[in-house]
């Protein structure tokens, strides 16, 4: 073909005849066009994925930062004994009879008091007004503290109180005058009070430790709500998990991949790893509802039964994961080991599993760092609760207490009623990915580290 | 080795940790997600004011709740089952197959349905037909039985505004459904002739209940299977929109929200309690008798709540948007006594 269109008397109808390296024809031409083309699908691609990407991290941040900062009172409080110890004996039985009522009752008159004497005042404001911009939560805690410490009636103390959901909103701009006008959680009193306070400094906005260390809170105050069983909850579950999951799942990888015999039975169980590990978790959260609670009896929304419904999913992630590090250890190794007069379990124990260890750690903590962020299971083992309970220390049982988990509470505070719980949520999911940054570069810095190359 | 032995331990002590842990000392509550909120109010408030741990709430819904507390008697099985809607004799049945065989039913107040919109939007005054008309799959005009040809609520009603019409109901797995369907559209039904209709046209009552109840599928309905939070972000995303939501959720979000009128009737607490307002319905928690001495704290919970502290006109779940019983005194004597609920009628 190409000898009789070079041997043509008019070169022109030859398609490569006058071909030169400048000028390009057409079948180069549609395949550089081709693959100029499948770059820039694959740069749509990226920067599709970076966008979205970016959108979200912008949203979850621009509406959950402020969930790390709180508005707080601050104001002097006459511990009356009249009103707190009616008996006058201080005797914890009848110290413990005055309710949070009682002491909340004290709280807002003694707060509203305050104001009065400082000369503080806004036109048509009411009692009930003033002691509204106090937290639902500061009688508990005033109590608690009054009931530690009897001693402390009579005297007059320095308290802070969280300010109330709405007023604490509006310093972070949630909520506006004109918004307040519409809303009957708040008056438009209230809010040029807090102007008022803030000027005065008695209302402050400051970092807000609660949110990392308070336990949840009911929807009648979302400014005491904070992260604290979440964040025990799914450490203990995490701890649990690598315990699990860790040696079981070696000790299968190494037996498949270094001394089990290749026949039949062997095949099944790998194929049927491979099915398990895409079995949706859900499957396993009616998994762990049959046997560990039904059966086994153990106790339902326990940070262990959380564990156990994880592990069993994890287990297969890690499983492959493991024996795909073993794999990639160099057969000349085990050669060279048993060439010297290793047995098969030296060469294993000396030599392989040194050397796939890091890939089974980064496999490890991939896997785990997919559990932290499950939430379907714990639906069912009813780890999807209001706890607000810290559980106990790890040796005194405290993995059999009733905990929540990070997700758990993102999802719990997106499904509030008051609008303050969005920020919380989003507040949840930026702690959330700070745990999987941080597992993640972990995995990295395990790799990098004992990584060989041969 | 000391890969076998960690295995070996870990099992151990699994296995040793498992013989402690039989005792349970809270009370474990689960059921409505309409009712949590009241639920870990009144949790929050008894922790902080008893020995005892505060108690640990679950959602998930009505009848799985039920489901839930009917799977037996002991310590690994919930004590209390919040609902939204009265225990169905199948659940009792289950109960009493299960060993669960005394159940008291506590009612704590009523919870309201409102019709809301878009703050900034025109204001709405429904009445039970207006939903039917809007909604159902075949209404009446002029006389005969058609395909719903409504697209702006002010075709049917001149005194509705000329907007075009998208309601978010509440989905079928709601407990709020089931008020939804009896209390207005069935009366929306009846109120536009529909229902005659549908019995003229030869169908007996219950078939004429079951088409009342049908409901357009050309998308200007559209069931919420979420929770309210879902509907308020439909509702912000599409501004011609109306949506069913809870009266507490309601008056948590006035600043978005705008309520409307049923039959002329604003919701509120009062207009709830006092029977005006018609779209309203009682919440229940329901009770293991056979718990009540065997988990520390569950006998002073269920008294607590109850109580005129928590559930009175004055206490916390009334200020949340509870519309409180002003039956509680035969409840709080009810509960004093254990009495068990008897069969449903």
């Amino acid at each position: 073909m190409s000898d009789a269109t070079a041997a043509s008397p008019i070169p022109t109808a030859h398609p490569r005849g006058k071909s030169s390296l400048f000028e390009q024809d057409a079948l180069t031409r549609r395949r550089n066009a081709a693959e100029t083309r499948f770059r820039l699908y694959g740069l749509t691609a990226i920067v599709v994925s970076l966008v979205v990407l970016a959108i979200m991290l912008f949203t979850i941040f621009r509406d959950g930062t402020s969930a790390f900062r709180q508005a707080s009172l601050s104001f002097p409080i006459t511990l009356d004994a009249a009103i707190l110890d009616p008996n006058g004996n201080r005797a914890p039985e009848d110290l413990a009879k005055v309710t949070t009522i009682g002491y909340g009752n004290l709280i807002g008159q003694q707060f509203a008091n305050f104001l009065a004497a400082e000369g503080i005042a806004v036109e048509g404001i009411t009692d009930r007004d003033i002691s509204g911009m106090v937290s639902r939560d500061a009688p508990g805690r005033l109590r608690d503290m009054v009931l530690a410490n009897p001693a402390l009636i009579g005297q007059t103390i320095d308290f802070t109180a969280y300010a109330t959901g709405r007023i604490d909103g509006y310093l972070k701009g949630r909520v506006t005058m004109e918004t307040a006008q519409l809303d009957s959680n708040v008056s438009v009193e209230q809010l040029q009070l807090a102007d008022l306070l803030v000027e005065r400094g008695i209302l402050s906005v400051a970092f807000n430790s609660g949110f990392l260390t308070n336990p949840d809170a009911s929807d009648q105050r979302p400014e005491s709500s904070g992260l604290g069983v979440a964040i025990i909850g799914s450490l203990y579950m995490m701890v649990l998990v690598l315990i699990f999951t860790l040696p079981v799942g070696v000790a299968a990888s190494i037996y498949l991949e270094e001394f089990a015999p290749k026949n039949r039975l062997t095949d099944l169980i790998e194929v049927n790893i491979s099915n398990l590990a895409a079995v949706p978790s859900i499957v396993f959260g009616i998994l762990g509802l049959a046997i560990f609670i039904n059966f086994a009896g153990l106790p339902q929304s326990s940070s262990l039964v959380g564990a156990l419904v994880i592990s069993l999913m994890t287990l297969p992630t890690i499983i492959i994961a493991t024996r795909a590090a073993i794999r990639a250890v160099p057969p000349s190794i085990r050669d060279a080991a048993l060439g010297v007069g290793a047995s098969k379990m030296q060469t294993v124990f000396h030599h392989v599993l040194p050397l796939a260890m890091p890939g089974i750690l980064t496999g490890t903590i991939l896997g785990l760092a997919t559990a932290l962020g499950e939430t379907a299971p714990l639906l069912l083992i009813g780890m999807v609760a209001f706890v607000t309970n810290y559980p106990a220390g790890p040796l005194e049982g405290g993995v059999l207490d009733p905990a929540t988990a990070l997700p758990v509470q993102v999802y719990s505070w997106a499904s509030r009623s008051d609008p303050a719980f969005i920020e919380r949520s989003s507040g949840a999911i930026i702690v959330l990915l700070g745990f999987l940054v941080i597992m993640n570069v972990a995995a990295i810095l395990l790799r990098r580290r004992f990584e060989r190359r041969w | 080795m000391t890969l076998i032995k960690l295995t070996l331990s870990t099992v151990a002590v699994l296995a040793g940790t498992t013989g402690l842990a039989l005792a349970r000392d809270q009370v474990q509550i689960t059921g409505s997600s309409t009712v949590l909120p009241y639920a870990t109010i009144v949790a929050e408030a008894f922790g902080e004011n008893f020995d005892f741990p505060t108690p640990v709430v679950e959602g998930g819904g009505s009848g799985a709740g039920r489901a839930k507390m009917c799977e037996g008697v002991g310590e690994n099985t919930v004590d209390i089952a919040n609902s939204s809607s009265r225990i169905s004799q199948k659940d009792l049945d289950t109960c009493a197959a299960n060993g669960v065989t005394e159940v008291m039913e506590v009612r704590i107040g009523y919870d309201g349905i409102v019709f809301a919109s878009d703050v900034a939007g025109p204001a709405f005054a429904f009445t039970p037909a207006d939903i039917y008309n809007a909604l159902a799959e075949q209404v009446v005009k002029d006389g005969a039985l058609v395909a719903n040809p409504h697209a702006q609520w002010s075709e049917f009603n001149p005194n509705l505004p000329a907007q075009d019409i998208l309601v978010l109901s509440p989905g079928t797995k709601h407990g709020t459904r089931e008020v939804y369907e009896d209390k207005v559209l069935l009366v929306g039904c009846e109120e536009t002739g529909a229902m005659a209709a549908f019995m003229a046209a030869g169908m007996d009552e219950d078939g004429a209940e079951e088409a009342c109840l049908k409901l357009r599928t050309d998308g200007r309905n559209v069931d919420i299977d979420g929770d309210y939070t879902e509907t308020l972000a439909r509702l912000d995303a599409d501004k011609n929109a109306i949506g069913v939501f809870g009266l507490s959720f309601y008056q948590n979000n006035t600043d978005k929200l705008q309520v409307a009128t049923m039959g002329g009737v604003t919701p509120s607490t009062e207009s709830i309690a006092s029977g005006e307002y018609p779209v309203s319905r009682p919440l229940y928690f329901y009770v293991k008798l056979a718990h009540m001495d065997v988990i520390p704290g569950l006998k002073e919970y269920v008294e607590f709540f109850v109580s005129d502290d928590m559930a009175g006109p004055n206490g916390p779940l009334a200020q949340y948007g509870l519309v409180s019983d002003p039956e509680l005194a035969a409840t709080q004597a009810m509960v004093a006594a254990r009495t068990p609920m008897g069969p449903l009628e």
